[in-house]
């Protein structure tokens, strides 16, 4: 036996009764799961590409299309799972680290769904959102610790750059490279029309995208690919991206097969090149060492622009944050375990970091209790699902999230975790010119609208209903939330009480 | 007036037009038993060659050829849209020849058929622009051509 035989994890359901043979699945899967045979005149598929992206079920006008997953099944083990004596068979026949894409999927608590949010009810009245003014807008950035006057007595109102967002929500970073051209135009439209910001990732920024500027948010991280001075300038914001939610600890890899035209001219590398982006960046070693890039864009951009640095939430995150809030940034965001990507080892993904709930409720008591909270805005991201999650997050302490997955699925996409691949049916995760084109802008960036007018409208019922009519309100409002289900140290940690407390 | 416009770029080539077409104008209300095991004779064709895929149907000129060819009568202008007469239409397909864009072709009864805007069947607005999935193919009024 040279090479273990696995299984398909999906079967393609074809009705036979409703199928006309248009050959749109055919056309529309990049894997090759489906054929024609003209012979016999019927649809064949061979499961075995299978990733189960829903591409073709999606397209298919007669609804003949249905992808299930497989029940046949390895002997029953509650120790050895199907899926890990795959993993084992894989190994065994590549002899590879195993690739994973988006968050990790594993069965790990979710903390948003254990804790609920307060509403009024007779002492205090709610307020509908629909009758009366609700603010929704944050500002990101240092704040003045207190009311400082000028020798006439007049209070001195300039303070330190920041980043103004029509709600606190943001598309966090995904590369050019790691995402599609089309994909990111639909990110620098919706964000330019919602009055929020996109994330360059460590991709540089497209020439075509200068004109999104106001609403940009460009990445600095270990590789430093496509940073110069116009990109600097051009932008809202600066971010030094440390670290990521999906792979904590680990740099990035770009292979140089996707490095090609304009993603070579926008990462400044030459055509075919990996693009590697170090685990660490060689010049930082310590705070010190983080303060001395802060202050190097901050002087390159003229102390214009607020400087954020990302970090992914591993053990020590409070006394990361606590460093951070030191160094001089402005914004410090933190990524949670359940974060995207667009590739990274599954044992990294799966295994390393921890909930971005905890480690938000952390960052934010420690930073409070140090007197530093108004050093810096935080801003979370790992798998913010729904305008709940965005409540529950400003009111352990958060002033804004950022949101990529739920970014995607808007844009089409299906989470089939096979973003590695390259092949991506829905034209996001590819640079397949063919693939690239299913992705039209002008549809995209009207469903990120749609999403987010969606979740603004939501925040604010959710806010109204606390009796709260502005998002600054809600800001590290623990009252407001309860945990249902969690053990004390969780309460503890999450600083909230339990329900009926 | 509105017509039927395809942005090429953002074509997929999937040929969903051709098979919603065939279905808006055969007069079935299931797509299946409309188009199940049946040649389909659509309005709108996909050209593919080199990588580029377009959607294909009448342009509805303001001077047709068509409409001067057809030695029957059956092609006319109605409102805009260039509308064939099958039961004066007399197959000899003259149209199809003269027509610079490939836009007539032969339908299933030997009678030429041409795109007429979805106007004559139920669906109310063309069905190859509803059911275009990259909104590749649209509907809309632009600037007439001199």
């Amino acid at each position: 036996m040279r090479e273990q035989f696995i299984y398909p994890d999906f079967e393609v359901e074809r009705n036979k009764e409703r199928c006309i043979a248009c050959r749109v699945c055919e056309r529309q899967c990049a894997n090759e799961v489906h054929r024609f045979d003209a012979e016999l005149g019927v649809m064949l598929s061979d499961e075995s590409k299978c990733v189960n992206c829903q591409r073709c079920v999606s397209l298919c006008p007669t609804r003949a299309l249905k992808i299930v997953k497989s029940d046949c099944r390895l002997r029953e083990n509650a120790n050895w799972s199907d899926s890990t004596i795959k993993e084992i068979y894989k190994q065994a026949n590549s002899g590879g680290v195993l690739l994973s894409s988006m968050g990790n999927p594993k069965p790990l608590p979710v903390y948003w769904d254990k804790i609920l949010i307060n509403a009024s009810q007779v002492t205090n009245p709610p307020i509908d959102p629909l009758r009366e003014p609700m603010e929704t807008k944050v500002f990101l950035g240092k704040k003045p610790e207190r009311i400082k006057r000028d020798e006439d007595g007049n209070i001195i109102t300039e303070i330190a750059p920041q980043l103004e967002l029509s709600m606190p929500v943001m598309f966090s970073a995904m590369s050019y490279g790691s995402i599609s051209y089309n994909a990111h135009a639909s990110l620098a439209r919706a964000a330019t029309e919602l009055g929020i910001c996109y994330n360059t990732g460590e991709g540089g920024l497209h020439e075509d995208f200068y004109v999104y500027g106001p609403n940009t948010v460009v990445q600095v991280a270990s590789g430093r690919f496509g940073v110069h001075k116009d990109y600097l300038e051009a932008a809202a914001a600066v971010e030094i991206k440390m670290g990521q939610g999906a792979k904590p600890g680990i740099g990035g890899h770009l292979p140089g097969t996707k490095i090609v035209g304009d993603i070579s001219r926008t990462r400044m590398i030459p055509e075919g090149s990996d693009a590697i982006s170090p685990a660490p960046h060689h010049d930082i070693y310590s705070i010190e060492d983080l303060r001395q890039l802060v202050y190097s864009l901050k002087e390159a951009t003229e102390y214009k622009k607020p400087v954020i640095v990302k970090v992914a939430a591993v053990h020590n995150i409070a006394a990361i944050a606590s460093g951070i809030a030191r160094s001089g940034a402005d914004i410090i965001a933190i990524d949670g375990f359940r974060g995207g990507t667009g590739a990274a080892p599954t044992r990294i993904r799966d295994n390393v970091g921890i909930p971005i709930e905890l480690a938000l409720a952390s960052v934010d008591q420690r930073l409070r209790d140090e007197g530093i909270r108004n050093n810096v805005s935080l801003v979370i991201g790992g798998s913010v699902r729904s305008a709940a999650d965005v409540v529950k997050a400003v009111a352990l302490g958060a002033d804004a999230v950022y949101v990529a997955t739920a970014a995607l699925l808007a844009l089409g996409c299906h989470l089939c975790r096979t973003c590695q691949s390259g092949k991506c049916n829905w034209g996001i995760a590819t640079q397949n010119p063919d693939l690239v084109k299913r992705l039209n802008p002008d549809i995209g960036s009207q469903r990120l609208v749609n999403l987010m007018t969606a979740w603004r409208h939501e925040i604010k019922e959710l806010m109204g209903g606390m009796g709260i009519n502005s998002i600054e309100s809600l800001r590290g409002n623990r009252l407001m939330l309860r945990g249902v289900g969690l053990n004390t140290k969780e309460l503890e940690i999450l600083g909230i009480s339990h329900a009926g407390e | 007036m509105k017509r039927v416009y395809v942005n090429e770029q953002w074509c997929l080539g999937c040929h969903l037009c051709e098979y919603n077409c065939a279905y808006a104008n055969s007069g079935v209300d299931d797509m299946v038993k409309a188009l199940k095991g049946k040649q389909i004779f659509p309005n709108v064709h996909i050209e593919e060659a080199d990588g580029v895929t377009y959607a294909v149907s009448c342009r509805h000129c303001k001077d047709p050829l068509c409409v001067k060819s057809c030695i029957a009568g059956a092609i006319s202008v109605k409102d805009g849209t260039v509308v064939i007469d099958k039961s004066k239409c007399v197959g000899c397909l003259t149209c199809v020849l003269v027509c610079p864009y490939g836009a007539v072709a032969p339908g299933p009864d030997g009678a030429a058929s041409k795109c007429e805007l979805c106007m004559q069947n139920t669906c109310g607005e063309p069905a190859c622009v509803k059911g275009c999935p990259n909104a590749a193919i649209v509907y809309e009024e632009r600037q007439e051509r001199a």
